[in-house]
């Protein structure tokens, strides 16, 4: 598509331009409020008995990562001259942060989202409305974020001319992926800064959960120079990967073409797509980014996936231990945490605390019967 | 000379453009697919496409897709629609699909099934040529055409390859979006068609949102034929019912295809 051509080109050159780098950054700091914080997770570290920091993207503006690449794409847009911003969401976060940008420059807004997604995640629909976005419900296909790009991908194929699509995963075609990536490169690049200035060391492994993968590959890439860090991907086992009631393509799928790239991905026999099941809307997707299937091939990586069951488990653990409340996202990169001899003892670990969980509380209240009586 | 060939060269001698029709293979039921495609064929249609279930394809519009999910509802499979279609060779047939389940049967595999079940070319909608040497290297030993996608916001390097691999004809697409996108933005497929005749002497035919004979007109002024999809993808679901309804079906595209004649 050309559209993928002149975008891969402006991003090139805009990347090499220190202006606009700078531009990036300074509204890293400015706008998003980073460097984030690297935490001791003190009491988390006595029961496992680990030593474990979390890198704090919960605490951008917005509360999550996704800031940092719907930032930089906007950036990107108001440069090539768009004015108008599409994007897909699944949990929201991608949707706020890419509606939060679009009212920062003053761009139009429409955001997919799964029907089904709208409903799990009513307060960030809220949130993008109130920015001044539209929220356009898709009823297509299995109503969750597949499908919300399936549509957003329609709309800009239509409107290529007028609209720049903000991908809020490190998955589609290039340059996406690679887009994606460099945007969040901040996160690990940061993580390792500190680590090493507060620590005179790395830290031993690196975890972080995995949908799309663009949290994940931010951070990873801030240390896949250093063998000694071994790291870590925990993708959505959904009711688990036995039942095949899942969104673990790296752990349970396989190699196919989806939505423009060839990655693992989830399928039957026939090469159709296969539903997907998770209690968190943001890693509800059947596809992954190809550089996870590229750093899974090479070793590099380990993919491993956490249960619905599991992650509920962390996402209240967390919350009592260290009073942070995950997103149920990020919770999957917790879980292996608490799976007894999955590390050495006195391990050093750092786990990328992707989002906060304001957003999942409704659902939360349900399932584990919060409130008062 | 090959089939599809053949066909523009007949139409040629008689000065008609082609009509090509799309069906979506197991929409409605497969055992209905024979039926539905003598109904083409006895209307006129001088090529049809047939649309391989896929659950997430992306270049089509929402009429294709929801079609294309009623299909994989039933459980139609690729390998399926192969097996439905054989034995039909009264005009020529075009697979139009995606890259994902030809690969999960193999490129080779399908490739070769394709050419057995009768098909004389393919379109995978979701194969950009500029990746796609291995299936240009099976779909020729096969000895299938690769038809392949233009669109009016394709630069110039992209149309040169496509004018390079494509065989068969060039399937102009008449807008920029996806199938079924509706009213016809005449200037976008005109001058579109206009440069990729300085590239190329391969028939061109423009789809994207036909449905009335005063759209088929108006491509054949200055295309090679006309590819009519959503439109009968509705016209079929809301009318077909085992065999009922096949009146109004053909005499839609009979009008469809006398407009290829004027």
């Amino acid at each position: 598509m050309p559209a993928l051509d002149e975008l891969d080109q402006e991003f090139t050159k805009a990347w090499a331009d220190p202006e606009f780098v700078a531009e990036y950054h300074r509204l890293l700091a400015e706008f998003v409020g980073r460097e984030t914080p690297l935490t001791h997770l003190a009491r988390l570290s006595e029961v496992t008995g680990y030593h474990v920091c979390a890198k704090r993207e919960d605490l951008n503006h917005t509360g999550a990562h996704k800031i940092n690449n719907a930032l930089g794409q906007a950036l990107l847009a108001k440069r090539m001259g768009k004015k108008r911003i599409i994007a897909e969401t699944g949990a929201g976060q991608h949707g706020v942060a890419t509606a939060t940008v679009c009212a920062l420059f003053g761009l139009e807004c429409d955001v997919y989202m799964g029907e089904e997604d709208t409903v799990r995640q009513r307060l960030n629909v809220f949130r993008m409305q109130l920015m001044g976005a539209r929220v356009i419900p898709v009823t297509s296909g299995t109503r969750t974020l597949k499908d919300a790009l399936n549509e957003a991908m329609r709309d800009w194929v239509s409107n290529v001319r007028t609209t720049h699509y903000i991908i809020g995963t490190a998955a589609g075609p290039h340059p996406y992926p690679h887009m994606v990536r460099e945007f969040h490169r901040v996160i690990g690049e940061e993580t390792r800064r500190q680590y090493l200035e507060r620590y005179q060391t790395l830290p031993d492994y690196g975890i972080a959960c995995i949908g799309g993968g663009s949290n994940a590959i931010g951070f990873f890439y801030g240390f896949l120079n250093d063998p000694s860090v071994k790291l870590v991907g925990v993708e959505a086992g959904g009711e688990g990967v036995a039942t095949g009631h899942h969104a673990a393509p790296l752990t349970a799928g396989s190699p196919g073409v989806l939505h423009g790239s060839y990655s693992y991905m989830m399928q039957d026999a026939d090469g159709q797509v296969v539903p997907t099941h998770s209690i968190s809307a943001g890693l509800d997707y059947p596809g992954v980014g190809a550089e996870h299937s590229y750093l899974k091939d090479q070793g590099r990586v380990q993919y491993e996936a956490a249960d619905d069951a599991e992650v509920l488990k962390a996402f209240t653990d967390l919350s009592r231990l260290e009073g942070i409340i995950p997103a149920f996202e990020t919770a999957h990169a917790f879980v292996p945490l608490f799976h007894p001899g999955r590390f050495e003892p006195g391990s050093r670990i750092v786990v990328n605390l992707s989002g906060r969980g304001d957003k999942d509380m409704e659902r939360a209240a349900q399932l584990l019967n919060l409130g008062a009586d | 000379m090959k089939r599809l060939e053949e066909m523009f060269a007949n139409l040629r001698d008689k000065q008609e453009k082609a009509l090509i029709s799309f069906v979506t293979a197991g929409d409605p039921a497969l055992d209905q697919l024979l039926p539905i495609l003598n109904t083409l064929a006895d209307a006129g249609t001088d090529a049809i496409e047939i649309g391989l279930p896929f659950s997430d394809p992306i270049a089509d519009g929402p009429t294709i897709q929801a079609s294309s999910q009623r299909a994989l509802d039933r459980g139609v499979t690729t390998q399926a629609v192969l097996e439905a279609i054989q034995g039909f060779n009264r005009v020529p047939l075009i697979l139009m699909g995606y890259l994902n389940p030809m690969m999960r049967m193999g490129l080779p595999t399908f490739a070769q099934s394709a050419k057995n079940a009768g098909a004389s070319a393919t379109i995978v909608c979701d194969m950009i040529p500029e990746e796609g040497a291995d299936w240009f290297a099976d779909s020729r030993e096969a000895g299938l055409d690769n038809v392949l996608l233009a669109a009016p916001t394709s630069t110039s390097e992209r149309l040169l390859q496509v004018v390079n691999h494509a065989q068969g004809f060039i399937y102009a697409v008449s807008r920029t979006g996806v199938t079924g996108s509706g009213n016809q933005e005449a200037p976008e497929f005109v001058s579109l068609v206009e440069r990729l005749r300085r590239m190329t002497d391969l028939p061109i035919c423009v789809g994207f949102g036909i449905r009335e004979p005063q759209d088929v007109r108006d491509v054949c002024q200055v295309a090679d034929g006309a590819v009519v999809g959503s439109f009968l993808v509705d016209l079929i679901h809301r009318d077909w019912k085992n065999g009922e309804g096949s009146a109004r079906i053909h005499d839609a595209v009979a009008a469809l295809k006398a407009a290829t004649r004027a």
